[in-house]
């Protein structure tokens, strides 16, 4: 996959793990650039690091099929379930619908089980063919 | 050398502490996440606070545009909002985000300032509804709209 992380994502320190799965999982380490309340993870890098995920997620399912869009997001929707504390955090995003014109795409972000998220997010993003 | 008594942190202030957005602001942006994004407090009102974010280089989401990710808008918002509430109640009451929805109605032009506009509409005991803008200069040409919910974790805001 040819997905290239952009400044934001390298600033953030974002790793992706392994770069060629279907939906490649993003992660970054805690460190005092992610953290909010004192000790905890900020919401705001958490849906970063799934916004991330989402477009990684939905570039590598365009990229399967071989189709060259642009992409615009048009919203995001991010519930918060648990605090993020002082250890590494995941998030993978899943294309729940992509279409000609606009994808849904769903992603998670957790740190010690994917099975108990400690967010999640949804984004709608616009497709339009690549120039 | 003296040092200043005042708390380093939101979390040490006494319960009873008058909230002030300018210098909550200041404690909230030394360090963390909004340190690092170089949020900084622009303007305050009694249910509102508006925060700046300078573009630069390592906030960009798309290389080749010179766009700023979506990521440092979202923490922003967060920021801005949260304080909102805070304001609105007159002192620090520890709370977190439960949900936040954001509409990107365009792209920021690279290079301007994002000015981060939160209010809080509504206080309950328990839950903060908020909303707010993103613009880059014209209000009434905002980049990004917001909505969402925060609950307070430890005591009530009312």
């Amino acid at each position: 996959m040819s997905y290239a992380l952009p400044p934001y994502a390298e600033a953030l320190g974002i790793g992706v793990d392994p770069a060629d799965a279907a939906s490649p999982v993003l992660w970054f380490d805690y460190s005092d650039r992610v953290s909010g309340r004192p000790g905890f993870l900020h919401g705001g890098a958490m849906s970063g690091l799934m916004e991330m995920a989402a477009i990684a997620a939905l570039q590598a399912e365009l990229e399967r099929r071989g189709e060259a869009m642009r992409l615009k997001p048009v919203n995001v929707a991010v519930e918060f379930m648990r605090g993020g504390t002082q250890q590494r955090t995941f998030a993978s995003g899943t294309v729940t619908r992509a279409g000609r014109r606009v994808a849904l795409v769903n992603a998670s972000c957790w740190q010690d089980d994917p099975a108990k998220p400690i967010a999640l997010a949804q984004l709608k993003v616009l497709l339009s063919p690549a120039e | 050398m003296t040092s200043v008594d005042a708390p380093l942190n939101l979390h040490d202030l006494p319960s009873d502490y008058a909230f002030d957005p300018g210098i909550a602001a200041t404690m909230m942006t030394r360090h963390g996440h909004g340190g690092w994004l170089g949020i900084a407090y622009h303007a305050h009102g009694p249910d509102w606070v508006e925060l700046a974010l300078p573009w630069r280089e390592e906030l960009v989401g798309v290389a080749e545009t010179g766009v700023l990710a979506s990521g440092p808008i979202i923490s922003l918002m967060d920021n801005a909002t949260s304080m909102s509430v805070w304001t609105l109640a007159k002192r620090f009451i520890p709370h977190a985000t439960l949900d936040l929805r954001v509409d990107y109605m365009r792209a920021a032009q690279p290079g301007r300032t994002v000015i981060g506009h939160g209010e809080c509409y509504k206080l309950t005991r328990t839950i903060a509804f908020i909303r707010g803008i993103a613009h880059d200069g014209d209000p009434l040409d905002p980049v990004a709209h917001v909505t969402g919910t925060f609950m307070a974790t430890h005591g009530n805001y009312l």
